[in-house]
């Protein structure tokens, strides 16, 4: 069966600045796949190649066996695209160019029933034939979230799709896209809300300066960061803290000291024996567990330096 | 693509004082003051008045100008507002997408050709000489412009270079066509350069349409025409194709 995506060898130079270096992962049908990395990390680069909006300096990406630049009809049916600039057309109405939009793949006035559809999900119905100039930034988010779903496509690509939107539109959004999920939608989330891409992608691509540094499942991921945290409130005491324990140490502020402890190499115990020996006394103890954002940033900043 | 052409003619639709009414009251204002002031004293062909030989002229013009900035203005626009992604996004073709623009700047040139054609019978009824000129000529001429303006606001970066091209080539070289009087009467060294104009070929041969008198052979004009279409439309699709500024 073909994956959802294939991206195989995929290098795009801008003059010398290179923004895509031989980029290789899949995507499996039915996946929630995060794609991460920092600012002019190539993830909205490598979504337009996908989406056809650019072309590849070389190799190939392919949506459901097909190439996106020899069978982008094919391709171009199947993905639906959420783009990350909050374009709109000022010259039509959200319904007038929701059914334009269903009209340039091909669809006819059979499919209005799906626009409608569309328009009562996202809570547009109120807005359908308002001009898209007058709706706020959240409503022209949500009409987005319609073009790309108006042709019903295999693939939804989300390219930040919750930047600068407020609480009750991300519940909407997210509530949606899990329903589509669920309904056996692939879906490719770039986002800059790592605690977003933890808690709904299965597998997990980071992208850095063009560069795949990791591509695995969510919770391989986590497990790969070896770290976990120990927070202790603290009363206000005189006496240093021994380098021993120092060196483990990340946090020191608000009354609260914050060690990050080896999940096989450090026994909490010890620790908190030698916090005791050293004359540091603790009102209260809590442990997180890592995040993404840790593995995340563990992984970017070692690329970094 | 039949989708993307109605979508755009929608579009000028829906501004229709700008895009139509306007300039056939420009060219209004042309009869106005050219009918009134020249039209007793120049005679370009024997037995036509000015004022009749005026008005295919402008008529064309006004279908240029207009086949041009409906283009150049909607797909420029798109860039800018980023709307252009939902089409780039869509399942059509670069041959679809410069059918559909030029087929909707060609429908808006002809539309604004007979809107400035019927207000220009309150000053002369003119006569139809040959319908199939009229309408080759006023297609294919309307059908270039929008070609144009499909290529300059693809290449621009900002309205300063749309501008640019219309006052600096499609102005001049619509006013320098011969719209206005027969390269007949210019001197050898400017009947030559004006050859050079296509705009020349294009008014010279619509007013054949109507009045059957030209300053070159109709035929020859249509050919240079045709040659122009088939030129520009080759550069046109192989910008699209290349994905220049729009996929790059």
């Amino acid at each position: 069966m073909d994956p959802a995506v294939l991206v195989s060898q995929v290098y795009k130079r801008y003059g010398n600045l290179e923004a895509l270096y031989g980029i290789d992962f899949s995507i499996a049908k039915g996946s929630f796949f995060g794609l991460l990395g920092p600012n002019g990390a190539g993830k909205s680069t490598l979504i337009n190649i996908m989406a056809g909006l650019v072309h590849a300096t070389s190799g190939n990406i392919k949506v459901v066996g097909y190439d996106v630049r020899k069978q982008w009809r094919k391709s171009r049916q199947i993905l639906g695209v959420v783009p990350q600039e909050l374009a709109y057309d000022p010259f039509f109405s959200t319904r007038e160019m929701l059914r334009l939009q269903s009209g340039y793949f091909g669809l006819g006035k059979d499919n209005y029933v799906w626009v409608d559809e569309l328009l009562e999900r996202l809570g547009l119905g109120d807005k359908a034939d308002e001009n898209l100039g007058n709706l706020s930034g959240g409503m022209k988010r949500r009409v987005l979230i319609a073009q790309a779903l108006v042709h019903k496509p295999e693939v939804l690509v989300l390219d930040e799709p919750t930047a600068g939107v407020d609480v009750e539109l991300r519940r909407v959004l997210w509530e949606f896209v899990r329903e589509l999920h669920k309904n056996g939608h692939t879906i490719l989330l770039t986002t800059h809300y790592i605690e977003e891409a933890e808690s709904f992608c299965d597998r997990i691509a980071i992208l850095d300066n063009g560069r795949l540094i990791a591509h695995d499942t969510t919770n391989a991921l986590l497990n790969r960061y070896p770290y976990r945290f120990l927070r202790l409130s603290v009363k206000n005491y005189s006496t240093q803290i021994p380098e021993k324990l120092l060196e483990k140490v990340v946090l020191n502020e608000n009354n609260e000291l914050t060690f990050r402890l080896h999940r096989e190499d450090d026994n909490i115990g010890d620790v908190l024996d030698a916090v005791q020996n050293a004359g540091i006394s603790f009102t209260d103890l809590r442990t997180d567990e890592p995040g993404l954002e840790e593995v995340f940033l563990a992984l970017t900043v070692k690329n970094h330096d | 693509m039949y989708i993307l052409f109605s979508k755009e003619v929608w579009r000028f639709l829906k501004v229709t004082i700008q895009t139509i009414i306007t300039p056939v009251v420009t060219v209004l204002l042309y009869l106005l003051v050219f009918s009134s002031v020249l039209s007793e004293h120049v005679e370009v062909y024997k037995g036509v008045s000015y004022t009749a030989f005026l008005i295919p002229g402008l008529i064309m013009m006004s279908v240029l100008q207009n086949s041009f900035a409906n283009n150049s203005s909607s797909i420029f626009q798109s860039k800018l507002n980023g709307n252009i992604v939902f089409m780039l996004l869509a399942p059509i073709s670069d041959f679809e997408m410069y059918i559909a623009y030029t087929g909707a700047a060609t429908l808006r040139g002809v539309l604004v050709g007979i809107g400035a054609w019927v207000i220009s019978s309150l000053f002369v009824v003119l006569p139809v000489h040959s319908f199939f000129y009229l309408t080759a000529f006023a297609v294919i001429g309307s059908a270039i412009l929008g070609s144009l303006g499909m290529i300059s606001s693809i290449c621009a970066d900002k309205w300063d270079h749309i501008a640019a091209f219309q006052n600096f080539v499609i102005m001049p070289l619509s006013f320098l066509s011969g719209a206005f009087y027969s390269i007949n009467i210019l001197p050898d060294f400017w009947q030559k350069v004006s050859l050079f104009n296509p705009f020349f070929y294009m008014i010279d041969g619509f007013r054949y349409g109507f009045l059957g008198v030209s300053d070159i052979s109709v035929i020859y004009s249509l050919s240079v025409v045709i040659f122009f279409f088939v030129v520009v439309s080759i550069i046109c699709l192989w910008i699209l194709k290349s994905g220049y500024k729009l996929r790059d």
